[in-house]
């Protein structure tokens, strides 16, 4: 309690004389009350709060409070029972009266409403407006009406506004004007404002009367309509008929037209787009992704794209075209060839263009999750629809999905006849497992389908979970497929398919659970390494792995966050397993392509890559004089597997014939023949040049290229000089020499970006606002803050000490007076006493004595 | 000795035999029957025969019931005329010498409990002989220690033929004590030279042993608390040797010299440069002495010349030792395989020691830059991260290397000037070169490579770039860094819709390989 009334008090001794708060301003302080503390100085600027003070007046109102609350506590300190006013917000100080007096209005209206029975339907309570009955209002409606008149309602008239707020002065005036023109008495005040009432009072009552008039015409008026309006039913115009008509019995036509009116009008549509505006917008579009992908590659993130809620990439997606064409190919878009290969891209635009001139690219989820539906449908007409919505340009080449749709059609309807026709999406990867394993591929891939339209996350709420999962436990299943005996690489060459579409519905998950079958394989290589020193050459399940991830993530983005650990992932092969077998190599050259097929749009350098490739042409030469080059780790220039692709029989080499290599072989090797065996490394050197070639080309442009390339010259030219190879491999080496030959040798010196020079420093002063004097300046805002804050706390826990001391006092001199009080009244209570026995003993003697005398 | 069935009663039968000898002198000879358990087959028993003569001889040498002084042949004495008692003591210590010899021999069983066990048990022996001394002081307070004994001992444990890491690691806790290193020091060098004088082939287990020994040889670093002996005396005088780090520093160096001048197995090499400037060189007594063993291996090329840099250095460093051409050979070390090595990381953190002298010229710091620019091509991104804040630190501690990323106005050339074949550096021409190979790596795959070497495009800044943190980087830890790294936006994704495992037909993968 003490904190409030100081905060009180303080703020009357203020200089103001106290009792001022109520308004009335004591005349004078009494100058023996008044405490007056002499400053010392004259400061300028500074405020004086507490030059005067009134101690008494102050002491005198604690006390008063002390003993309206303190005092009361006391008093009551051992008494249980209290007093509690129990009417409705009596204490809640955020009421005002008028709303307590509502709500304990509202209150006692349900209290007598509730007692009444429930079955009572007709006992209605009274609605009252302003304590008076609604009832009642309505009745005298029509007065109160034509009181209130529309239309001059807050429209005063010059008079009457001269009269009531011009003072009178100007209508006097006039006035006497008049006056003066008709007598000479002048008019007092008084006559003039009952005049003024008086004709106030009739041009009310005229106007009133006015109104009545024109309301029994319209009456008139509308009964005589009504009797010819059945005349005029049929020839009325519309326009009348709508607003005009009260109630008239809806008619059909009535009926039609109001619901015609509701109907949704239709909206003029847009002009059906011709081909050569679909197909700029085809690439208008295709340039923003290309855009978009290219301001990635470069790792170039300006703000304000930072920025973006949203990535673009996953949402363009939506519009519902299935894009199918190759990048290089967008990129010569730019070059103006677009022109020339537009030739067929209107016949591709025309069977969708329908659906196309509606949504155009504005079109929807649903749109999305359609065309992501009929994607993933790989019936055949869904194939149809497929080759119309492929705005390719060149003529593509089938895809294995659809070369497979030739050959299989067949039993891909028998299959979709036995299978049932829902499945439930798969909880853990076993019962997707038990779903898939011992089907043909044609039957998987359409369960896999199934399980995802059942499941479409627009068909019930857990469904994204569910589905999110389901690429979890494919990719599962992927990569045990590819670890088989033999691996089963045709199911997951069409499963991948499927993957794409899960991945574009769910990029996050998917981009998880991508990175946990790459950190899996990574710690596994990880673990050889640090225990063996090195890693065998991780199985195929891996190389699918890194496969997918570069099929369904962009691989020229500059940083994203599944592709750059693929990378890495790449480099440990390439750099950390030594190759044992010929499988093994089958596998790094599987490797090399892959980080090629990466970088093969950005057109980034990979170290590892030339080194790797040097080293498997040295495993095919036979004659190590190794000069101008050196082997680095996963290869050694001399030891058990140092010659592991060299051929030396005539008759192979004579046999040979190019072949792609076999991935399956390199999954599960079984034993070839020898003549099979030397073919395969004869392939393998094949690849290898390719490659070669291929890097000569993507790197050509570099400044570095020729120190780059020097170490596979030299091995080159040693390989030329044997002349046991097949011709093609000779004639492949030579035109890679010649490629490398060609390749520019220009080098400019290195020079540095300029950069702005860095302004010398000066020497200003640094200035600091003084905002008052007297304070402690300096620190930052927050500091002072906490100083203000703690110098607050300081003082108002010293007032709090204060006024507590002071509440002990008060207190014992409460206590003190009460035992006075108590100590007088037993005084006097014994006082008493004695004198009664005193007069008692006066009695008996005075008896005594009469007794005597008697 | 009447047999018992199980452990049990051997141990009680044993018990007893001891019990009788100890009490009495007439029952002398059940020591042989204890000594026959001793060559016993079974290991349990051989355990329990060694706690018996451990308590046995124990006990006898605490009473001082051996015989003190140069040991006459038990023949002489059992025939002569002396007391009944000297006889008794000299066949005693006859006893007891062969007890020892056959713990010896069991320092090579093949169960490691008795191995153990004859290890700890022969310690025991070795401070009461201390305690008490089997020889004769030749003068007072002479320093007297169970030299033969222990010799044994080591000898023991550096066996040809069994790797006893694990026993070594056992006997470490003793070489705790001041005067068991000592000795341990003498001991082992003298074990080497005896095995190795006059043996073409030496085991390679003999070097593992010994190896192992020696390493864990440590001295103290300061004088004052060389007092922890095993065995103790009342009063150490300050005239023996044990008591001055001198001396020991003395025997390290003849241990470590004595060790390191035969021909060791490559692999041994390397651990021994491995550990050399950190436990070996401040120990010596004239740490230069072993500049013949470091520039022989600095001349082995490979991994173990990167290892004996380290041993170099402090040699040049902090001993003045002149050591010509040595920024030459350094330069010459600077090959594609120094990415891929296992001490990696060391070797840099010298290089980066090496060339962190402002006075060196400026044509030897850019060679140094050129070479390792060349090398980079072939580098992994773990090793890239480092190299390239090392070459960008090469080139702001020397200005004068700047030329390297910026030469205005430079005429356009058609090859690189700088010979990387050239073994001298100052005639490489480097300072006429630039470092195209940066530029190339500006288009590395890995963001973070890229980054890097995009330093060079803007004039660099002042403050070196610490390597120290990227010295021990390796590509795992890249990988889990780009794994836990968060996109500011969503995963983009491709727009190119997936066909099949091979992708597109111009894919190279499509082009190579089937799937079939």
């Amino acid at each position: 309690m003490g904190k409030a009334r100081s905060a009180g008090a303080r703020g009357k001794a203020l200089g103001a004389p106290a009792g001022a708060r109520g308004g009335r301003a004591r005349p004078k302080p009494n100058p023996f009350e008044v405490k007056v503390n002499r400053q010392k100085f004259q400061v300028l600027g500074r405020k004086t709060r507490h030059d005067v003070g009134m101690p008494g007046v102050s002491r005198a109102r604690a006390l008063q409070k002390r003993t309206q609350t303190l005092l009361k506590e006391y008093k009551e300190r051992d008494k249980s029972n209290v007093f509690t006013d129990k009417r409705l917000g009596e204490y809640d100080s955020s009421l005002s009266p008028e709303e307590k007096m509502m709500k304990r209005f509202a209150l006692e209206q349900q209290r007598q409403h509730e007692k009444k029975s429930i079955y009572n339907l007709n006992e209605d309570e009274e609605l009252t407006h302003y304590g008076q009955s609604l009832a009642d209002i309505e009745k005298h409606n029509a007065i109160v009406d034509s009181d209130s008149d529309t239309e001059d309602r807050g429209v005063l008239s010059a008079e009457l506004t001269a009269a009531h707020f011009g003072g009178g002065g100007g209508l006097l005036h006039k006035r006497s004007q008049q006056q003066g023109q008709e007598g000479d008495r002048p008019k007092s005040r008084k006559e003039l404002i009952e005049e003024l009432i008086a004709k106030s009072k009739q041009e009310k009552r005229e106007r009133q009367a006015q109104r009545e008039d024109a309301l029994e015409l319209t009456e008139k008026l509308d009964q005589d309509w009504k009797e010819i309006q059945t005349l005029l039913a049929l020839r009325r115009a519309k326009s009348e008929s709508r607003s005009e008509k009260e109630k008239p019995r809806p008619d059909a036509y009535d009926v039609m037209v109001r619901e015609l009116g509701f109907e949704m009008k239709a909206q003029p549509s847009n002009r059906l787009k011709t081909e050569e505006e679909l197909a700029k917008e085809e690439q208008e579009r295709l340039r923003r992704l290309e855009a978009e992908r290219l301001r990635r590659m470069l790792g170039k993130e300006d703000e304000a794209q930072r920025r973006r809620p949203a990535h673009a990439s996953a949402d363009d997606l939506s519009d519902g075209f299935v894009l199918d064409r190759d990048d290089r190919r967008m990129l010569s878009y730019k070059d103006g060839k677009m022109n020339v290969e537009d030739g067929p891209g209107p016949e591709a635009g025309d069977g969708e263009s329908g659906e196309d001139g509606d949504g155009g690219s504005s079109a929807g989820d649903l749109e999305e999750s359609d065309s992501a539906d009929s994607h993933s449908d790989l019936g055949s007409d869904s194939e149809s629809e497929e080759g119309h919505e492929r705005p390719t340009e060149e003529q593509r080449p089938p895809t294995p999905a659809k070369r497979s749709t030739g050959g299989g059609q067949a039993a891909r309807e028998a299959a979709r006849a036995e299978l049932p026709y829902t499945f439930a999406a798969p909880e853990s990867y076993e019962e997707l497992k038990s779903l898939l394993s011992g089907k043909p591929a044609e039957e998987q891939l359409l369960v896999v389908e199934r399980i995802q339209k059942c499941n479409h996350p627009s068909l019930a709420v857990g469904n994204k979970a569910k589905l999110e999962k389901l690429f979890g436990f494919l990719l599962e299943y992927i990569g045990e497929l590819a670890a088989e005996d033999p691996p089963g690489l045709g199911v997951i060459d069409r499963l991948v398919v499927q993957l794409y579409n899960l991945c574009q519905m769910f990029p996050e998950s998917a981009s998880s659970s991508v990175k946990f079958v790459l950190r899996d394989a990574m710690h596994e290589m990880e673990r050889m390494v640090e225990t063996t020193g090195r890693a065998a050459f991780p199985g195929l399940d891996v190389l699918v792995y890194l496969r997918v991830a570069g099929l369904l993530f962009p691989t020229s983005d500059f940083w994203h966050p599944v592709v750059t650990p693929a990378l890495l992932c790449l480099s440990q092969l390439l750099t950390k397993c030594p190759l044992l077998s010929l499988p093994d190599v089958v596998k790094g050259l599987f490797a090399c392509c892959l980080f090629l097929d990466y970088v093969a749009l950005p057109q980034r350098f990979i170290p590892e890559l030339p080194n790797f490739l040097l080293g498997i042409l040295c495993m095919a030469a036979p004659r190590k004089q190794s000069q101008g080059y050196t082997l680095v780790h996963p290869f050694r220039a001399l030891g058990k597997n140092a010659e592991l692709l060299v051929v030396s029989d005539e008759e192979d080499v004579a046999t040979w014939q190019r072949r792609s290599l076999s991935l399956r072989w390199a999954g599960r090797p079984r034993a070839q023949t020898k003549t099979e065996a030397n073919h395969t490394r004869l392939s393998c050197l094949a690849v290898c040049l390719a490659l070669v070639k291929r890097c000569v080309l993507l790197y050509g442009s570099l400044p570095a290229f020729h120190d780059i390339m020097r170490p596979l010259k030299a091995l080159l030219a040693q390989h030329l000089a044997d002349c046991g190879r097949p011709l093609e491999i000779q004639e492949l080496t030579r035109s890679v020499l010649t490629d490398m030959e060609n390749q520019p040798r220009r080098r400019r010196p290195l020079v540095c970006e300029r950069s702005k020079p860095v302004p010398l420093r000066l020497f200003t002063p640094r200035l600091v606002r003084v905002l008052e004097f007297g304070r402690k300046q300096g620190g930052s805002k927050e500091e002072q803050e906490r100083r203000r804050l703690i110098h607050k706390h300081r003082r108002e826990f010293k007032g709090a000490v204060r006024e507590i001391r002071k509440d002990n006092q008060f207190l014992a001199r409460m206590q003190l007076s009460e035992i006075r009080e108590r100590d007088a009244e037993r005084k006097r209570k014994v006082k008493q006493l004695f004198n009664s026995l005193a007069t008692q003993e006066g009695e008996w003697k005075a008896l005594k004595r009469k007794k005597f005398q008697n | 000795m009447e047999r018992e069935a199980g452990p049990e009663g051997a141990r009680r039968a044993l018990g007893r035999l001891v019990e009788a000898v100890l009490a009495s002198r007439g029952e002398a000879n059940a020591v042989f029957d204890i000594l026959a358990v001793l060559q016993s087959e079974d290991q349990e028993e051989i355990q329990e025969a060694v706690r018996a003569c451990s308590r046995l001889f124990g006990a006898l040498l605490a009473r001082g019931e051996l015989f003190v002084g140069q040991l006459p042949s038990e023949e002489m004495v059992m025939a002569g005329s002396q007391g009944a008692a000297r006889k008794y003591k000299v066949w005693m210590r006859h006893r007891y010498h062969s007890c020892c010899n056959r713990l010896g021999e069991l320092l090579a069983h093949p169960s490691f409990q008795v191995k153990e066990l004859a290890l700890s048990t022969l310690m025991k022996f070795v401070q009461l002989e201390g305690v008490h001394p089997l020889e004769k002081p030749k003068w007072e307070g002479n320093y007297l220690f169970p030299r033969q004994l222990f010799k044994s001992v080591v000898e023991g444990l550096l066996s040809l033929e069994e790797d006893h890491s694990l026993l070594l690691s056992q006997f470490r806790e003793y070489l705790e004590h001041d005067d068991i290193r000592y000795h341990t020091m003498q001991a082992a060098s003298d074990t080497v030279a005896r095995v190795t004088d006059g043996r073409p082939e030496v085991p390679l287990t003999f070097w593992n042993n010994a190896f192992t020994l020696l390493s864990s040889v440590s001295l103290p670093r300061q004088e004052s608390n060389l007092s922890s002996f095993y065995i103790k005396h009342e009063g150490p005088s300050d005239k023996w040797k044990v008591v001055h780090l001198k001396e020991h520093r003395k025997a390290f160096q003849v241990m470590w010299l004595g060790f390191l001048k035969h021909q060791l197995p490559l692999r041994l090499c390397k651990k021994v440069l491995v550990i050399m400037h950190d436990s070996i060189l401040p120990h010596l007594a004239q740490p230069t002495l072993m500049i013949d063993f470091l520039t022989r291996a600095y001349d082995i090329g490979g991994a173990v010349s990167l290892l004996a840099l380290n041993g170099l250095f402090i040699l040049i460093h902090k001993h003045n030792l002149e050591y010509p051409d040595f920024y030459r050979k350094l330069y010459s070390l600077l090959n594609p395989s120094v990415f891929h090595v296992k001490y990696r990381a060391r070797f840099f953190h010298l290089a980066d020691l090496f060339l962190s002298s402002s006075h060196l010229p400026a044509y030897l710091v850019a060679a140094f830059a050129k070479r390792l620019a060349r090398l980079a091509l072939t580098a992994p991104p773990e090793a890239l991260l480092m190299v390239l804040p090392f070459i960008c630190n090469l080139l702001r501690r020397h200005p004068a290397c700047r030329v390297l990323v910026h030469r205005p106005r430079g005429p356009e050339l058609d090859a690189d000037p700088y010979d990387p074949e050239e073994e001298d550096p100052a005639q490489s021409r480097a300072l006429e070169s630039s470092l195209w190979e940066l530029q190339a790596l500006q288009q590395h795959y890995h963001p973070e490579v890229s980054k890097a070497a995009s330093v060079i495009n803007q004039a660099l800044s002042m403050p070196e770039a610490s390597i120290a943190p990227l010295l021990e980087l390796t590509a795992f830890e890249i990988f889990e860094r780009d794994l836990k790294k968060k996109g500011p936006e969503s995963v983009p994704l491709e727009f190119i819709p997936a066909q099949g495992l091979l992708g597109r037909r111009d894919d190279l993968c499509a082009q190579h390989f089937t799937l079939s």
